[in-house]
């Protein structure tokens, strides 16, 4: 009898202590993988801010006018408190990590200094000058480091707590990626010249305006779906799963779905007018057969059909099999930067499988543009005269308030950079400069010295 | 019968100018208009042959970027030419008389991942940066794709660039995080969802109550459950990654929205008071 009470005490207290140990190691899991997801945000924050503050000291460089330069600097110096911040997160205390730090004091102090003076009595003197371009070209050499490292910390998803181990270690047999890269970045003293990097603000999606222009009556369902089927040519029995949007959009839409073949659609309609908003076709893309000219050309013909006349290609890239084509609008010959359309060609078999006019119906309104007060000249002279400038158009695009202007767009280079700078084609003001950079190494075959 | 007659004579002619094109020896371009965008074995040569006469600077990557676009249009100035940065059929007979190509020479050092020029005039060997290549000192270089293994390819084979189109303002990684936050998130729901996600990370960069970067709006504590669960560190699939390229260029199926959830987990109250915008899926998304 006392033996089976004792079995049964002790067995209970077996899978009493076997569910305390799983509920730990669960607690354990959790909190590596909290450990974890903290030091992975701040590295791959440190490899941005890094890009960011590259992107800010190259931009600077193409600056001509005092005004931008101050906060420019201001930007730069802030940026690189959020940089050291970053790196003060990662377990790196053991490591030698001098020469990043040093590099982010460096130019803290720098930017600093000339943000605070006063530009007009004081401005950047010739040496000044050459030490942003040497730290510009330091910028350089650390980000690619830095992206070369987190490359392979995602192909190979290295963990950063495995590093703090390791260092706490310090097992000289142990080999850990992490731990090797950034002692290559204290060693490395190659400049690199290749430069990849432009700032996000250019390209996101504009909020503030609620497609207070779209004209047209508003549609029902079933003339969406009629919308739809003319659309895509599909047949009267293919069943279309339609939804109309909920309170909370800022526009009433209806989306569409359907699948075909190997095809998945889905299209967004607008209430309004019954305007096709944009539109995405998903399937698997073979190996490209035409190319990117002719698949513009493809590109170019839907506008067309679409009655969407009167735009200009802006910019085409090709991502692997396929094509993507950025247009906006032109009017007198004037690019209306905001009216912007895209559309993406499959390059297996030049179909087209996706297209968005969101921006385009959301910014789109008929325009009276006037003649600039400033000639080609007179604006060419508000212009960082060490930029060649190689080619320029007048554009109609959103100052920081959001507000259009008419601009002189000039696209100029220096070094092996290509700038795109807006000048007010009425006040002269320089309205933004951008370094424009679309081609990136791909890190996984960095080119070495 | 005299028209028919012309025309297999004409195509006679066509043919046989065909054939001995085709049996020169020099590697030349294939028919395609090259333009700002492309990439590729062309994109390849027709960086090599501006650089051979002085046009073109930067590294040849296979990529049609900014540079080659103004090196081309400066070449087309100095030839006399139209200057649109197409590079047609003109151009590329204008290129070929006028430059060499050495594919062997470019391949080796392409594939070798070296640092290298190819202006002419000058010495190949002066050209390649020494003690570069395999014998690099970065360290564990060992993933497949890697340019530090040279190992010789067929001749046959086309040239493979050794960069890629980027969206402006975003580098390969983001893209890869955000497509690893995708995956974790919405694999398994209809593409359009997951484009949405993807869109409402970008959303989150936007709006100035969310940190401003990828990496910070994806690792906000307790923002994404992929994320506190860890299977953010999944390898995301080729949907997620084009998903988030759709995105990133402008699509936004979610109806520019700054949340979402599920409504058969969803536990939080705080989530139901959102306006929605629209069903996607089993995502709900709301602003």
């Amino acid at each position: 009898m006392i033996k089976w009470i004792a079995i049964a005490i002790l067995s209970i207290g077996l899978a009493g202590t076997a569910y305390w140990g799983f509920q730990q190691s669960n607690q354990r899991e959790t909190l590596l993988i909290q450990n974890e997801n903290n030091y992975q945000r701040a590295f791959h924050d440190l490899t941005y801010h890094l890009d960011l503050l590259y992107g800010k000291i190259g931009t600077t460089l193409a600056l001509n006018t005092n005004e931008q330069l101050s906060p420019q600097m201001l930007e730069i110096w802030q940026l690189t408190s959020r940089a050291q911040t970053d790196v003060n997160q990662l377990p790196l205390v053991l490591l030698p990590f001098s020469k990043t730090e040093g590099f982010l004091s460096e130019i803290g102090d720098f930017t600093y200094d000339v943000a605070v003076r006063n530009l007009d009595d004081e401005p950047l003197s010739q040496e000044e000058t050459e030490k942003l371009n040497g730290l510009y070209e330091a910028a350089d050499e650390i980000r690619q480091e830095l992206r070369t490292i987190q490359h392979e910390v995602m192909g190979k998803q290295l963990r950063w707590v495995d590093v703090e181990l390791a260092l706490t270690d310090m097992d000289p047999e142990s080999e850990n990626f992490i731990v090797d890269g950034f002692t290559t970045i204290e060693d490395s003293a190659s400049n690199f010249t290749e430069t990849h990097f432009q700032n996000l603000s250019a390209t996101l999606p504009q909020q503030h305006e609620r497609f207070s222009f779209l004209t047209g009556s508003d549609v029902s369902e079933v003339e969406a779906i009629d919308i739809i089927r003319k659309q895509f040519d599909l047949n009267e029995d293919l069943a279309i799963d339609l939804q109309k949007s909920g309170e909370g959009a800022q526009l009433q839409t209806y989306s569409g779905s359907f699948t075909h073949d190997d095809h998945h659609g889905y299209v967004e309609i607008s209430e309004k007018g019954g305007h096709i908003l944009s539109y995405m076709i998903n399937r698997d893309f073979q190996e490209a057969a035409i190319s990117l000219n002719d698949a513009q050309k493809k590109a170019e013909q839907l506008l067309e059909e679409q009655g969407l006349d009167q735009f200009i290609i802006m910019q085409a890239s090709q991502f692997e099999q396929v094509g993507l084509f950025q247009f906006v609008g032109n009017q007198d010959d004037i690019w209306i930067y905001p009216d912007k359309i895209m559309v993406k060609v499959a390059l297996d078999t030049g179909e087209i499988v996706g297209f968005s006019a969101a921006d385009f119906y959301r910014n789109h309104r008929d325009r009276e543009l006037s003649q600039p007060e400033l000639s080609l000249e007179e604006a060419e002279e508000k212009v960082n005269q060490s930029l060649t400038i190689e080619d320029y158009h007048l554009a109609i695009v959103e100052d920081n308030e959001g507000n259009e202007v008419l601009t002189y767009a000039f696209f100029g280079t220096l070094n092996h950079d290509t700038y795109r700078i807006f000048i007010d084609a009425n006040t002269g003001y320089e309205v933004v400069v951008e370094l424009l950079q679309d081609v990136e190494n791909n890190w996984g075959n960095r080119l070495t010295d | 019968m005299k028209n028919a007659f012309l025309k297999s004579l004409l195509s006679v002619c066509f043919l046989s100018i065909f054939f001995v094109y085709n049996e020169q020896p020099v590697a030349a371009f294939s028919p395609q208009v090259i333009q700002h965008g492309a990439t590729g074995e062309d994109v390849v040569e027709l960086q090599a042959r501006l650089q051979y006469l002085g046009f073109y600077n930067s590294q040849i990557d296979g990529v049609f970027g900014w540079g080659t676009y103004w090196a081309l249009r400066n070449f087309q100035y100095e030839f006399g030419m139209e200057i649109d940065g197409l590079a047609g059929q003109e151009v590329k007979d204008k290129l070929v008389s006028a430059s060499n190509y050495d594919k062997a020479f470019i391949r080796e050092n392409i594939e070798a991942g070296r640092k290298f020029t190819y202006y002419g005039g000058m010495s190949k060997e002066n050209q390649v940066k020494q003690g570069s290549g395999s014998s690099n000192q970065q360290p564990n270089n060992g993933d497949g794709q890697s340019g530090g293994t040279v190992q010789p390819t067929n001749e046959d084979e086309a040239i493979e660039p050794t960069a890629s189109n980027v969206p402006n303002g975003f580098s390969q990684n983001d893209i890869q995080l955000m497509a690893q936050a995708v995956y974790g998130e919405a694999r398994g729901e209809p593409y359009e969802g997951q484009v949405a996600v993807a869109a409402v990370i970008l959303n989150r960069i936007q709006n100035s109550i969310f940190p401003d970067s990828v990496s910070g709006v994806i690792y906000e504590p307790l923002a994404f459950t992929a994320v506190a669960d860890g299977q953010i560190y999944l390898e995301p699939d080729e949907t997620a990654r084009r998903a988030v390229l759709d995105a990133i260029n402008g699509w936004d199926p979610s109806g520019e929205a700054i949340y979402y959830f599920n409504p058969d987990t969803a536990t939080s109250t705080w989530i139901w008071s959102r306006p929605q915008i629209k069903r996607i899926g089993k995502h709900v998304f709301c602003m």
